[in-house]
């Protein structure tokens, strides 16, 4: 593999490594021989391109999908998603899923004895603007218990999917808020070992974005993998 | 202009809950029958370092130009996906990789998705190919796809042991 240009590999604490004993899960889980290098060919420096056929209107509004309003703090949660040079990533399709204000999720593995809001789903999606500038309005996700040790609760968190420009740019994440105690408690939050790297999964109170009398807001921007460069091209066989 | 390097956002694990929000693009074709020109179908388990099914993983499946799949595994850990049978890509020096997919492997448990392939038995090209020459020998059968059937194919996901797929790391 030596004549060909391998993916580039994450710098060390950015990203968790697949076994980390204190989140129980991993551990069955994760490989544990060596991981193979992976050339850059034309698979890795391509992905699919979602339109807006997949969006309807609303989908980026977790508070208007039913009939009444949900229970719980009304927020916007908005950010942009660049790359590796900064530029923004435009059309990036960003999917969110929460538990609702009670720490509850809508799935039926869910056993967490808080109640359920019919007023609530708690997934959502959207495109990225011209600027790669995404924005959602929803609830503030309470914390929950799990199973992972005894009187393990997660931190309030908002998972995120998000497409780039290529499938190596594909990242699922977490969305923290700031000040949330229960983060230096949290197996999964503290699988980043690098401090700056974790700090970028907590979002900011973002005043500028608050609407007086109405909601707060939070601000997350996204840096996914990839540089700036021209775009992948399928050529002639 | 120079302007620093931004540092990716980290991963975090998917959870047992990613059908609330991802559930929508799960592909539900029927895979009885992939018989339409140029599809195929895929079946498969994912297991567990103990031969425990995994009964949360989510699985997205691509190639080039333009085919994509997202798939997950029921409570038996098994998953299928119906797409566009993958064509040789012929790469920029002038050489040519085997049909296969990119597999992307979510679950709970995995801080990080997992980077797999999808190769097809009995095609010709394997043999030269150059991501599979990369592969260690014994380890190549991890990232092969049986046919069981015309247009029909079975690969298993074994996330840890003796028979663990072959993973690339990112």
């Amino acid at each position: 593999m030596t004549d060909l240009v391998a993916v580039e590999v994450a710098l060390p604490g950015t990203q968790p490594e697949y076994h980390y004993s204190p989140y129980v899960s991993s551990v069955a889980r994760s490989p544990r021989m060596p991981l193979i290098l992976l050339p850059q060919t034309p698979t890795e420096r391509s992905g699919p391109v979602f339109g807006h056929e997949l969006i309807r209107k609303g989908d980026n509004d977790l508070t208007a999908q039913h009939s009444g309003e949900p229970i719980g703090e009304r927020i916007f949660v908005h950010g942009r998603v660049l790359n590796e040079d900064g530029q923004p990533v435009r059309g990036a399709l960003v999917e969110v899923w929460q538990a609702n204000a009670a720490g509850r999720y809508l799935h039926k593995v869910d056993s967490h004895d808080a109640p359920l809001d019919p007023n609530f789903s708690g997934a959502g999606r959207t495109l990225t603007d011209q600027n790669g500038h995404y924005w959602f309005k929803t609830i503030k996700p309470g914390p929950y218990p799990w199973g992972n040790h005894y009187n393990a609760w997660r931190p309030a968190h908002i998972h995120f999917s998000l497409f780039g420009a290529g499938i190596l740019s594909r990242l699922v994440t977490q969305m923290y808020f700031p000040g949330d105690p229960l983060q230096p408690l949290d197996p999964i939050f503290n699988s980043i070992t690098d401090e700056a790297a974790r700090r970028g999964l907590v979002s900011k109170l973002d005043m500028n974005r608050a609407e007086p009398d109405y909601a707060l807001a939070y601000e997350w921007d996204i840096v996914l993998r990839g540089r700036t460069e021209t775009p992948f091209e399928e050529r002639p066989r | 202009m120079t302007t620093e390097r931004l540092i990716p956002n980290s991963s975090q694990t998917v959870g047992p809950y990613f059908r609330i929000g991802l559930d929508y693009l799960i592909d539900r074709t029927s895979t009885d029958d992939a018989t339409t020109l140029g599809t195929i179908a895929i079946r498969g388990r994912v297991l567990d370092r103990d031969g425990v099914a995994v009964p949360d993983a989510m699985l997205e499946f691509w190639s080039v130009p333009h085919n994509f799949r997202r798939a997950a595994t029921d409570l038996d850990g098994n998953f299928c996906v119906m797409m566009g049978r993958p064509v040789a890509v012929r790469m920029e020096d002038g050489r040519t990789q085997s049909p296969h997919l990119l597999v992307l492997v979510f679950a709970r448990g995995l801080l990080r998705h997992l980077i797999s392939r999808v190769y097809f038995e009995s095609e010709p090209g394997n043999e030269s190919d150059p991501v599979l020459l990369g592969v260690p020998a014994d380890r190549r059968r991890t990232l092969m796809a049986r046919r069981d059937g015309d247009n029909s194919f079975r690969w298993d996901v074994t996330l840890q042991g003796p028979d663990e797929t072959v993973f690339f790391a990112w």
